[in-house]
């Protein structure tokens, strides 16, 4: 029993309040609220369902929410950089309910044993047919990353992935990591595998802003009319931006991305107006990978946007955001990763114009939802060739491990810790991905589960003697992909997490200026010095080594228990009062 | 039409390329050869306010009838190859500059607009670190400018 006493008393305390030491009409009440949990008012003349940034997780899992998600410039203080007591304020969440657990990170351990698991695609099926017969006319909609962040996934180059999702009638998706299979596997897919088969209609791919690099002409589709209960809709599809840069350049060699906002705004200008005798649509939604505050910022200059159904920065937000621009105003979302949330937005059409709203982002709870046969069965068999590696059991972990949290999380440490160790670095860097399933005190840590935190097409560990200078200088140039005063100038992701070397953070300085204090043992770096790098994930061409799952692995069943690991996280100045952290 | 361009232009050479292009009708072949006066002090000059002297003006002012259009990036993904539109909607605009404000010499490229002609140029430039990029517009004998910056960034870490 590797449970710290401490923990065994919150399993006690969470079974008491699910159980003994509550009275019976609040306990049937309790009940008789999660009967209702996923039974919306009917509401307008159509609906869209949306998921996004699932990262192929196909069974129910926990997923920890941030407790540092620091906003910058405009951002600060606003959705999605709440955190904590901080977002159940802004969007009136009562704590310790099944929704204070979905959206935020408080007292996680407890509330997850008490609420189970989150997710799966059996139960997301479920409940998509629930939504789909209780609604107006409806389309499901994929903000992309479906197809990476489980071993099933990797192993199979998404088609697990791709089958489940044409299971569950997904019709339109967007895309960033797909990209990572290769220019020609995401050719291949999108031509083959995303149509046709035996399941009538497809999945279209759609991605406005992906173009050739040389003459800049368009790759995918960039939008799909669809007619909703007599409604003309438009999505168009807008892909990670800053995929060739953030991911390795080399598998997509021949596309460039970009926000590209002056197509965007000719093709809603397009749809609007109908072309060769079709209506113009009356509707007009971005299916975004940008990333929210990309999102936000968009919206305030593209007009003619309805909603946007965000992904990327997995920001879970109970609420849309209301933009307002030169002609209109235009609500922009975000709905969560790692297949925790299924959001429903009904729109009212009067006049050819959209007129009234209802958004909900719900949480899916595998306990309140019972699993959808097919998909359970489509995905026992996928799951089949690879179960007995799936199953390993590597190690019991003591303590918490989640990844999400914008400088480290637990999950990331005992990754640094595993390679500061195995390559016998003095320094090792993370990179800050935001995807990676969580695991509670006491569980168990599988093969998969270690998958979940790396499967990734460039898996390569290096070792790299850099001086210190270089050192600072990508902490600098990584810091600056989330805290860049203009979010057009973010990528999404988090900062690099890093062992061994303790640093401050100022957020609010300028890039140059905020990475300050690095020490290792105690001592200041020196900019000259040569020093040890561990590290992983090189977008480089040609890059190698040994991947990262094996050296983790190879750590994890050394140490058969793992201890609650010591977070290196930098202290941070100039964040006071920001409610992106707690 | 445009598989069809990419791979004319990937089976030709530069030169039979150019020499096709010529004998298409789509570049006369003064354009292809000639070399307009070269400002050689221009090309040389090491800051936005050195350029603009040296191309024969005073103070310019930023305006927004100048606009970088796209695909220019906000974060490149090759400092090598960074593409740059530029349009102006300038009344008599005679000519469109990019500056690159960090790169060893800080003009990049000038392009002459004759009269009647649309001003709007694209180009490719190769940035060495992340620096703000000037459009410098001559219209009616006065300079105009927009600004942006283009981080050319070390890449990975994200997502």
């Amino acid at each position: 029993m590797s449970l710290s006493r401490r923990e065994f008393l919150q399993v006690l305390a969470a079974a008491a309040a699910t159980g003994m030491a509550l009275d019976a009409p609040a306990q049937s009440a309790a009940a008789a609220a999660d009967a209702r949990f996923y039974d919306l008012p009917r509401f307008g003349d159509l609906r869209l369902l949306h998921f996004t940034d699932c990262h192929a997780q196909l069974l129910p899992s926990h997923f920890r929410e941030p407790d540092v998600n620091l906003g910058v410039g405009e951002g600060i203080n606003r959705p999605p950089n709440l955190v904590g007591e901080h977002l159940l304020r802004e969007f009136g969440i009562r704590p310790g309910t099944r929704d204070a657990h979905a959206f935020t990170h408080l007292d996680f351990s407890r509330a997850a044993r008490r609420y189970g698991k989150i997710g799966g695609f059996a139960h997301l099926a479920t409940l998509v047919k629930k939504l789909r017969a209780d609604g107006p006319p409806c389309l499901l909609l994929d903000g992309g990353d479906s197809w990476q962040g489980s071993a099933t996934s990797l192993w199979t180059e998404g088609r697990d992935m791709i089958g489940a999702s044409r299971l569950l009638g997904v019709e339109a998706m967007t895309a960033h990591w797909e990209f990572t299979y290769g220019a020609e596997r995401v050719k291949q897919a999108v031509a083959k595998e995303l149509q046709g088969g035996e399941l009538p209609g497809g999945i279209e791919f759609l991605a406005q802003n992906v173009k050739t690099t040389d003459f800049n002409d368009p790759v995918f589709k960039p939008y799909v009319l669809r007619e909703l209960g007599g409604v003309p809709v438009a999505i168009i599809g807008q892909a990670f931006p800053y995929t060739p840069i953030s991911n390795p350049r080399h598998l997509m060699p021949e596309w460039s991305f970009g926000i590209d906002e002056d197509r965007l705004q000719q093709l809603v200008d397009e749809v609007r107006s109908g072309r060769g005798g079709k209506a113009g649509a009356q509707v007009v939604v971005l299916l975004s990978h940008n990333g929210m505050s990309v999102d936000l910022k968009l919206a305030s200059r593209v007009t003619g946007i309805d909603a946007i159904l965000g992904g990327h920065t997995h920001d879970g937000v109970p609420a849309p955001t209301l933009v307002a621009n030169a002609r209109g105003r235009t609500l922009v979302t975000n709905a969560g990763s790692n297949g925790k949330f299924l959001a429903a937005l009904d729109l009212e059409v009067r006049g050819g114009r959209v007129s009234d709203f209802r958004y909900r982002l719900l949480p899916v709870f595998a306990n309140l939802i019972p699993a959808d046969e097919e998909m359970r069965t489509l995905i026992e068999t996928v799951r089949a060739p690879f179960k007995d590696r799936l199953g390993e059991k590597l190690a019991v972990t003591e303590g918490l491990l989640y990844r999400r949290g914008n400088f480290n999380g637990t999950f990331d440490q005992v990754i640094l810790d595993a390679m500061m160790e195995q390559k016998n670095a003095e320094i090792a860097f993370s990179p800050g991905f935001r995807w990676g399933t969580t695991l509670l005190p006491g569980d168990a840590i599988s093969f998969e589960d270690l998958m979940d935190q790396t499967a990734i097409t460039y898996p390569f560990t290096t070792l790299t003697v850099m001086n210190g200078a270089t050192i600072k200088n990508i902490l600098e140039d990584v810091c600056d992909n989330f805290v860049n005063p203009d979010p057009y100038y973010r990528q999404g992701g988090d900062m690099v997490r890093v062992g061994g070397l303790t640093y401050r953070c100022d957020p609010r300085a300028r890039m140059g200026a905020r990475i300050l204090d690095m020490r290792l043992g105690g001592k200041p770096l020196q900019a000259g010095k040569d020093y040890k790098v561990a590290g992983w994930a090189p977008v480089a061409e040609g890059a190698s080594g040994e991947p990262i799952w094996d050296l983790v692995g190879r750590h994890l069943r050394a140490k058969k228990i793992i201890k609650p690991p010591r977070l290196n996280r930098p202290a941070l100045q100039g964040v006071a009062g920001n409610r992106g952290m707690v | 039409m445009n598989s069809v361009r990419r791979e004319v232009l990937k089976a030709g050479g530069g030169v039979t390329v150019m020499a096709l292009a010529v004998s298409a009708g789509l570049l006369r072949p003064e354009e292809a050869l000639a070399q307009a006066a070269w400002n050689k002090a221009a090309f040389e000059t090491r800051s936005f306010a050195d350029t603009v002297k040296a191309l024969g003006g005073a103070a310019a002012v930023e305006n927004p009838g100048v606009r970088f259009a796209s695909p220019t990036p906000e974060i490149a993904e090759n400092g090598a190859l960074v593409p740059v539109t530029v349009t102006s909607s300038i009344p008599k605009t005679e000519s469109i500059a990019i500056l690159v404000e960090k790169n060893p010499n800080t003009l990049a490229a000038n392009f002459v607009v004759p009269n009647g002609t649309e001003p709007f140029i694209s180009t490719r430039v190769k940035m060495g670190q992340t620096s703000d990029i000037y459009a410098l517009v001559k219209a009616d004998g006065r300079y105009y400018y927009a600004k942006k910056e283009i981080k050319v960034t070390i890449g990975g870490c994200g997502g």
